[in-house]
């Protein structure tokens, strides 16, 4: 086991987990107050251009990663007023969504830098890596943060700071129950629309930061589809976890070992098409084991009848 | 927010707490609420009651700030307010308890109760202040309720004290309770009547909204019933009767007690044997259930909502694959076929959601009272459905069972409650099958309608047919029973001749007492 767990398995494993975490922060919050976000590739996708765009623009990384921001908030108007205002359906303004977003970027990259495929350019700052020598011996956590993005960082205190606006606070108690019976809120002078447009543009901006990470973190490019899945992946991280953060984030490292171990077993020699395969392969394996497990500690008939879809976790959180 | 207790004390001759004038509302061309007032005067327990379309629930909804009226003016303490939503009217110590309850079930009891209103410490709740102040209101309010407690694992009973306390947290002085005893065993019942005469002494206002005349009788001062949108008449509870009442309601005389004839009961039409249905990894939700009901008799099967009735039932009628056991109709074992071949052998089923079971919405009068008989001659020929036939047969049926309906092409989801009720019962009493299981067969209609359906479930009887009436209301198994079974947690607990059986022994039964030997 010593010989799998390197020091670069580890620091490859947590740059894997960071933008699948903060995306799957966004899918927390918005599956919180009954909006399920299937966007979060779209959202994502759109974050990593203007990621690209906002730093060849102005020269740097934090230009890149407010304009990432700010991109996605503005392409997540779309979830937040269709979803509540327009009484969409949030599943299909989600396809809509991520087929847009990625037709956008496609069509954006040709037209604004001439280019299609790939766009780099020497003018991209990339985001630069916290070096903290201090843990960088230190078994397993400190191999894997001695040398990240100052976003990994962010991530990981964005899952306390989501735990504790969620489970401590009056707001956070205010989403939950939006989420859960929006008509008991409203009785009590919540004004449910309000709390969910603004909780989904929030969570536009996490997914914008997840984009920045992707296309500015390790690399400094931006790729066609370069998300290739991660936001489906953190889609699938909400829902093991339940829409809880903590659970969510545990997911997430499955996911991101899953995606670095592939990378491992590729410079074993295995064929890079099989390796590849595996974090979806784990995804799909820890989303039938979770459905059996949870189906057997069905509570009552009643709550199941309560909380339509898949998405809705009546009893089991955790706090 | 929650408040000390003290209300302040009313100057006489005070105002009343709460008063409306020329209340309009209208709805296109319904007229909702035509000119409606209503006076309460503090630390009143007063009625308001009306059939269905009454304009009740308009009412209550434009005090509760849920609607906004056309015209007139509401007056709490001689102050006109405007609400223009739930927070304004609860901001004026308006408080309300929906007919279904609004929590959050995943939360517990003391996150229901300070929702919106959270004591605060820094940025954060106050979980300590929040609990303590959810205890202390129970206490106070004899509301006993676990602040911890998660609300999915409450009894509906707990559930309605939530929802209480929740108003009362908010410091609310004028109640209004809608419909807050349909879902309660008779022991509950008695306790949220005790809760609300503690309330009305404290100088509360309860305004009371039921069908339920017995309980207006016995818990309220006074009495404005509605009708069409209108007041039709205000009177004081002690100087009325039911029967008075109900004239108002329906603005004739209609027969309270069910009329109905010595049983001779026949041959066992429809039986269950140690019929069982497991659930995934507990209890089972019917455990060896024994079942006869034999031609010629009404039998009555109470319990509270939850306790495997409604699974038995779809074991009976085949919506529900068993777990053990056996259905027989007419003694021919039926436990391996559909519902297509239980109904052909001889069981008609009036189901408890009349809505989305029982009908098509969106399908017309005449579909709906041709399923089940659109395979067969003569609403089929050749493989066609002849649509003569169809509207033929559904104008008759229209016209025996009275349903109010444009025509037999309107689609039924325009209906009354009531009116969509006797399109249900139209058809399958037309199947004229030996077992007929009805449940909940008068839940959500009007007194009126009520009538007609207990009318025709004692002509089934009489018809030498079996008839299973499933049903949380006691006032409707007493009245219709030739034998009573109480289910309790999935079983049949006790076997009660109607002779034998009252209120209080079956409300026991209900609750999961055994009988005591006697």
């Amino acid at each position: 086991m010593s010989g799998l767990i390197t020091p670069f398995l580890m620091q490859s494993a947590v740059q894997a987990i960071t933008p699948i975490l903060l995306a799957s922060l966004a899918g927390v919050l918005c599956g919180r107050v009954g909006v399920f976000n299937m966007a979060l590739e779209g959202q994502m996708l759109i974050g990593a251009f203007a990621g690209v765009v906002g730093s060849y623009v102005t020269h740097s990384a934090a230009g890149g990663v407010a304009a990432a921001m700010l991109a996605a908030v503005v392409f997540s108007l779309i979830l937040a007023y269709g979803a509540t205002i327009f009484r969409g359906d949030s599943v299909v303004i989600c396809i809509g969504m991520n087929l847009l977003a990625s037709g956008l970027t496609a069509y954006l990259l040709r037209v604004m830098f001439g280019v299609s495929g790939t766009f780099s350019d020497p003018a991209i700052v990339s985001l630069a890596k916290i070096r903290i020598t201090a843990i960088q011996d230190i078994p397993i956590v400190g191999w894997g943060f001695a040398r990240q993005t100052p976003l990994t960082w962010a991530a990981w205190a964005l899952v306390a700071i989501v735990s504790v606006v969620l489970f401590k606070t009056p707001l956070g108690l205010r989403l939950r129950g939006v989420g859960e019976q929006p008509d008991a809120a409203e009785t009590l002078g919540i004004d449910v629309r309000a709390y969910r447009v603004v909780t989904v543009l929030v969570a536009g901006a996490l997914a914008g930061l997840a984009g920045a990470q992707l296309s500015l973190g390790a690399v400094s490019v931006f790729a066609e589809d370069m998300t290739a899945g991660r936001g489906w992946i953190a889609v699938v991280a909400v829902m093991l976890g339940r829409r809880n953060p903590l659970y969510a984030a545990a997911a997430c490292v499955l996911f991101g070992f899953a995606d670095a171990f592939s990378v491992k077993l590729q410079s074993q020699g295995l064929p890079n098409q099989l390796t590849d395969i595996s974090p979806y392969v784990v995804t799909l394996a820890a989303l039938v084991l979770s459905h059996r497990r949870r189906t057997r500690a069905l509570v009552s008939p009643e709550v199941a009848a309560a909380t339509p879809g898949g998405m809705a976790e009546p009893q089991a959180d955790a706090r | 927010m929650p408040n000390d207790g003290s209300l302040p004390t009313a100057s006489p001759p005070a105002a009343p707490e709460l008063s409306a004038t020329g209340i309009v509302k209208r709805y296109g061309a319904l007229l909702a609420n035509d000119h409606i007032d209503l006076s309460v005067a503090r630390g009143e327990i007063h009625a308001v009651m009306g059939e269905n379309g009454a304009g009740k629930s308009t009412l209550m909804s434009i005090l509760y700030g849920l609607q906004q009226p056309d015209e007139g003016r509401v007056l709490l303490r001689g102050e006109e307010v405007h609400f223009r939503s739930a927070l304004d009217a609860i901001g004026k110590g308006m408080g309300m308890v929906h007919q279904a309850f609004k929590l959050f079930h995943s939360l517990s009891v003391w996150e229901n109760i300070v929702y919106g209103a959270e004591p605060r410490r820094g940025v954060f709740i106050d979980r300590a202040a929040a609990r303590r102040a959810v205890a202390d209101l129970a206490a106070r309010h004899r509301l006993a309720v676990d602040p911890d407690a998660i609300v999915s694992k409450l009894s509906v009973g707990v559930r309605q004290r939530v929802e209480i306390l929740k108003a009362l947290y908010r410091d609310a002085r004028i109640l209004i309770l809608d419909e807050p005893t349909a879902v309660l065993t008779p022991q509950e019942r008695d306790s949220l009547f005790a809760v609300m005469r503690h309330l009305a002494a404290e100088g509360r206002t309860i305004l009371f909204v039921t069908h339920k005349l017995h309980e207006v009788m016995a818990i309220t001062d006074r009495v404005t019933v509605l009708r069409d949108g209108r007041v039709v008449e205000r009177m004081t509870t002690a100087e009325t009767n039911p029967r008075e009442i109900v004239r108002a309601m329906t603005g004739r005389s209609v027969s309270l007690t069910v009329e109905k004839g010595l049983s001779h009961p026949g041959a066992t039409l429809l039986e269950a044997i140690d019929l069982t249905i497991a659930a995934p990894g507990g209890k089972p939700l019917v455990d060896k259930i024994a079942l006869k009901v034999r031609g010629g008799e009404i039998v009555g099967l109470a319990g509270v909502a939850g306790n495997g009735q409604s699974e038995l039932v779809e074991a009976l009628v085949g919506l529900r694959r068993l777990d053990g056991g056996k259905v027989l109709v007419g003694g021919i074992d039926v436990t391996d076929s559909d519902v297509a071949a239980r109904r052909a052998a001889g069981i008609a089923y009036i189901p408890e959601d009349r809505a989305s079971v029982g009908s098509a919405l969106a399908a017309s009068a005449a579909d709906n009272l041709a399923m089940g008989f659109h395979r067969t001659p003569p609403l089929a020929r050749g493989g066609l459905i002849d649509a003569a036939a169809v509207a033929r047969r559904a104008r008759a049926l229209i016209a025996k069972f009275g349903v109010k309906i444009a025509s037999e092409s309107a689609p039924v989801g325009s209906l009354s409650g009531g009116n969509l009720q006797k399109v249900v019962v139209a058809r399958e009493l037309s199947h004229a099958a030996p077992a007929l299981i009805a449940e909940q067969p008068t839940r959500g209609v009007d007194v009126g309608a009520i009538e007609f359906i207990h009318g025709q479930l004692v002509a089934e009887r009489a018809a030498g047919r079996a008839v299973l009436l499933v049903s949380s209301e006691l006032s409707e198994i007493l009245a219709l029973s030739d034998r009573i079974l109480v289910m309790y947690e999935g079983r049949v607990l006790a076997d009660v001749p109607q002779d034998k059986a009252n209120e209080e022994t079956l409300g026991l039964l209900m609750a999961g007492r055994a009988p005591e030997a006697a």
